[in-house]
This record gives structure tokens, C-alpha cells and sequence, in this order.
């Protein structure tokens, strides 16, 4: 069982890195990498966020869905659980961890149609993890989202002060980047 | 977006959606359906299309809902709409066309949050009557399409040496199979960007309007003055009214 958590926890988040390889979340990892803090402080947000979504997830699933027979509706039900579940995170730090709320709030909104949560969620379903799995392996997920988009911001700091040709300037050196990223994680694959 | 008598003829919004506001040439919008899915031109045809079907019937349903949701709950009311479709879609390819549904897996209930449909249902479908909104969802759809098909050839070009899985390049031609892994479909995207980065620099010396290129989502999401964007979009409740007047001007402060 505990092996069979270490497999998931390395694969999810650096051999199948969430950004890097399946895509998913890549509008924060564009747009909230310009500067290491807030790159992190995206990353702790995605991590909180990602693994209470897939906890709740899972569980609607096994027990409302599933007893129900309706889990051809699970597409519906995620998205409104997430949405709802991201404000109701929102409110409550709000109102009981104002410290929590200044550090974190500010990226909350940003995260809600982030599709790595969604994304996560069903694949927790497809293939068919059960309710811890399926915690470690959102959680897993999304360090490795943490861990990627840290890594761009670093590199993206670095080349504020590089010469880069004009028409590259912005998207396109962020995107060049990435890709070597990727290259770089596809070493992992070595891994298991 | 003015709303006189030739913005909503059909044909204008068809060519709206391929040309003028083509969502991923001009706009850059749904960039993780665009990089995911484009490891052929097959592929990427498919996810198109597969696309355009849901933004078509989701915005003309939006639009016979526009008068009769309350302004408040309307996002999560389209949202719902659209992951119906979305629903009704993915059970539709599983049936008919397995081979498609495997191939694009998990990117088809993915749609759901894809921001064009969102965008398009916010921005168009809410304000607009159901004719217009439907033939634009459709020359969204296309454009999507189009430019997906573009993508996926390019990448299935350099990567494999096919297009549509007829052989393309001459048999000397040692494919750079990095092109239909993930890294190239990085940087097939920093060159599509790069090359609408020059042609802004070009048309702006000429003095035109070119604020639309890249006017989706893009760069520096903490200071985006854009309040109306679908990725934050519970936390805009306030003034659909102005809603589109934001999203212009975001857009065009961001440039």
C-alpha cells in the first residue's frame, strides 16, 4: 500500500508533471510566473486547493454518484463542486485565518477554472483510485505544478536582464523555456 | 462589440470567428486543449470540431436563457449548461467514434473549462438574440478548428514526416519525433507567438489597430486590470452591464 503511494507520489508529480507533459493548468503557470514569491505563493494555493478538491471529489463520487448511478454526471457535478468549493475556502479563511487569507486569497479566484482541477478529479475517477489514492495523488499533482512553476519563475527573473530579440520578448521566450522544461522532466521518465 | 445590424449578420460572425478574431491565432484563448491535443492534424481536427459543436448549441441555449437567469447565478447557470453539452458530447464519441474519444481522452469532459466557451458565452451569447449567437459559436468553433488542424499538421510534419497520415516528406527525412512530444508542442507555440509578436510591431509602425492579437489570456495574471476574466469569474459578480467595457479595456491596457 505505502509502495504503492511512493509509485504514485513520484509519478504524478514529476514524471507525468501535471504542466510539463498533460497541459493542464497552464494558464497559471503563464501567468503567475513572473516573480518567485507570487510563483509560490500560486503553488501553496494550487496545493491546498487541488488536494481538498480531490478529497471532496472522491467522495461524492463513491458515495453520492456511484450509490446513485448517475456517474455519467460526474463532469457537472466536479465543476459545480469546485467552484462552490473554492468560494466556500475563500469565505472561510476569510472569517476564521485572516493570515492565511492576505497569504493565499489573492490567488483563489485565479484557481477555480484552472483545469488541473477538474482535470485531476476525473483522472482520480478514470482510473479508478480510491479515496486516499486519490488525495495523495492530487496532492502529488500539485506539487509538481509547485515545482514547475517555481522553476519558471526563477528562470523567468533571470531573463529579465537577458538581450532577447525583439518579436520573442514576452510569450514566446516564456513558452521556448517551458519547452527545455519539459525536456528536462521527460529525464524523469527514467525514474520508475 | 456594437451591436448595429452588420456585426450580427451570420456571415460576419462566421468570419469573425475564422479571421478577425480567429481564438487562437489572434486571441491566444483555450491554450491547454491547443498544446495537448495537436499531436496530429487528425487529432486536432477532431478536438475542433468536437469543440465548435458545444460552444454552438451552448451559446444558442445561453442566449434563449439570457433574459430569464438572474444577472447573479448566471456563470455557474452557464456553466452548467455547457458541461451538459459536454456531457451529451463525450457519451455521443464514446458510442460513434471510439477511436477519436481514445485518442483525446481526458481533454473531451476538459472542455468544460475551456475559457473560449466561457468567453464566448460571457461576451457574445448573454447579450446577443439565438441566430446570431449560434452562427457565432460556429465561426468560433471553425476557427478553433482551423487553427488546431494548422497546428496538429505542423507538429505531425516535423514529428512523423505525415500529414493526415499520408507521407509527406521524402523518405531521407529523419523525423524530429521531439516535435509530437510534449517539449514541441511548447515550441511550436513560443513560434506561433513569435510570429504574432512581429506582425503587431509591423501593423502598430503602420498604425494600425492590432490591440486584439494576444487580447485572451496572457502574461501577467497579478496585475491584470481585467476584472471581467473568465479565470476569476465568481469573484466579478458585480456590473455585467459594464462587463464588456472591462474586458476591452483590460485588454487593452495589457498591451
Amino acid at each position: 500500500m505505502v509502495k504503492e503511494l511512493l509509485i504514485i507520489l513520484i509519478s504524478s508529480s514529476l514524471v507525468n508533471n501535471v504542466v510539463l507533459s498533460q497541459f493542464l493548468g497552464l494558464c497559471p503557470f503563464l501567468g503567475v510566473s513572473k516573480k518567485t514569491n507570487t510563483a509560490a505563493g500560486m503553488g501553496v494555493a494550487v496545493i491546498f486547493v487541488i488536494t481538498l478538491a480531490s478529497a471532496v471529489a472522491g467522495v461524492i463520487y463513491k458515495f453520492v454518484l456511484e450509490k446513485l448511478g448517475i456517474t455519467y454526471l460526474q463532469t457537472i457535478v466536479f465543476i459545480l463542486v469546485i467552484a462552490a468549493l473554492v468560494q466556500f475556502v475563500e469565505m472561510f479563511l476569510k472569517k476564521f485565518m485572516p493570515s492565511l487569507y492576505q497569504a493565499l486569497g489573492v490567488y483563489l479566484p485565479l484557481i477555480t477554472t484552472n483545469c488541473a482541477v477538474l482535470g485531476i478529479a476525473l483522472t482520480n475517477v478514470q482510473k479508478k483510485y480510491g479515496i486516499l489514492t486519490g488525495i495523495v495523488n492530487g496532492f502529488a499533482t500539485a506539487v509538481g505544478f509547485t515545482v514547475s512553476i517555481i522553476i519558471l519563475a526563477g528562470i523567468r527573473e533571470k531573463m529579465e536582464y537577458n538581450d532577447i530579440p525583439e518579436s520573442f520578448k514576452g510569450m514566446p521566450i516564456v513558452l521556448v523555456t517551458a519547452g527545455l522544461m519539459a525536456i528536462a522532466f521527460c529525464g524523469f521518465s527514467g525514474l520508475l | 462589440m456594437t451591436n448595429n445590424s452588420k456585426s450580427d449578420s451570420s456571415m460576419e460572425r462566421l468570419y469573425n470567428g475564422l479571421v478577425k478574431e480567429n481564438p487562437t491565432f489572434v486571441l491566444m484563448l483555450g491554450m491547454c486543449p491547443t498544446l495537448a491535443v495537436t499531436t496530429s492534424a487528425m487529432n486536432g481536427l477532431g478536438m475542433g470540431l468536437t469543440t465548435m459543436v458545444v460552444l454552438a448549441l451552448s451559446n444558442m441555449i445561453i442566449s434563449l436563457l439570457r433574459n430569464i437567469v438572474p444577472d447573479k447565478v448566471r456563470i455557474p447557470a452557464f456553466i452548467v449548461v455547457i458541461a451538459s453539452f459536454v456531457t451529451m458530447v463525450e457519451l455521443l464519441l464514446e458510442g460513434f467514434i471510439p477511436a477519436l474519444y481514445d485518442a483525446l481522452g481526458l481533454y473531451i469532459p476538459l472542455i468544460v473549462v475551456n475559457c473560449i466557451i466561457l468567453g464566448r458565452a460571457e461576451s457574445y451569447a448573454s447579450k446577443n438574440p439565438v441566430i446570431p449567437s449560434l452562427f457565432d459559436g460556429i465561426g468560433m468553433g471553425l476557427g478553433f478548428s482551423f487553427a488546431l488542424t494548422c497546428i496538429g499538421a505542423v507538429r505531425e510534419l516535423i514529428g512523423a514526416g505525415e500529414i493526415f497520415g499520408f507521407h509527406i516528406m521524402p523518405d531521407a527525412y529523419v523525423p524530429c519525433a521531439i516535435f509530437i512530444m510534449a517539449p514541441g508542442a511548447f515550441f511550436v507555440l513560443a513560434a506561433l507567438t513569435a510570429i504574432q509578436n512581429k506582425i503587431r510591431m509591423n501593423g502598430e509602425k503602420k498604425g494600425r489597430d492590432m490591440s486584439k492579437i494576444q487580447s485572451g489570456c496572457n502574461e501577467d495574471c497579478m496585475n491584470c486590470a481585467d476584472k471581467g476574466c473568465s479565470h476569476r469569474f465568481y469573484g466579478a459578480s458585480d456590473g455585467a452591464g459594464s462587463k464588456n467595457e472591462t474586458v476591452k479595456a483590460g485588454g487593452k491596457e495589457r498591451e
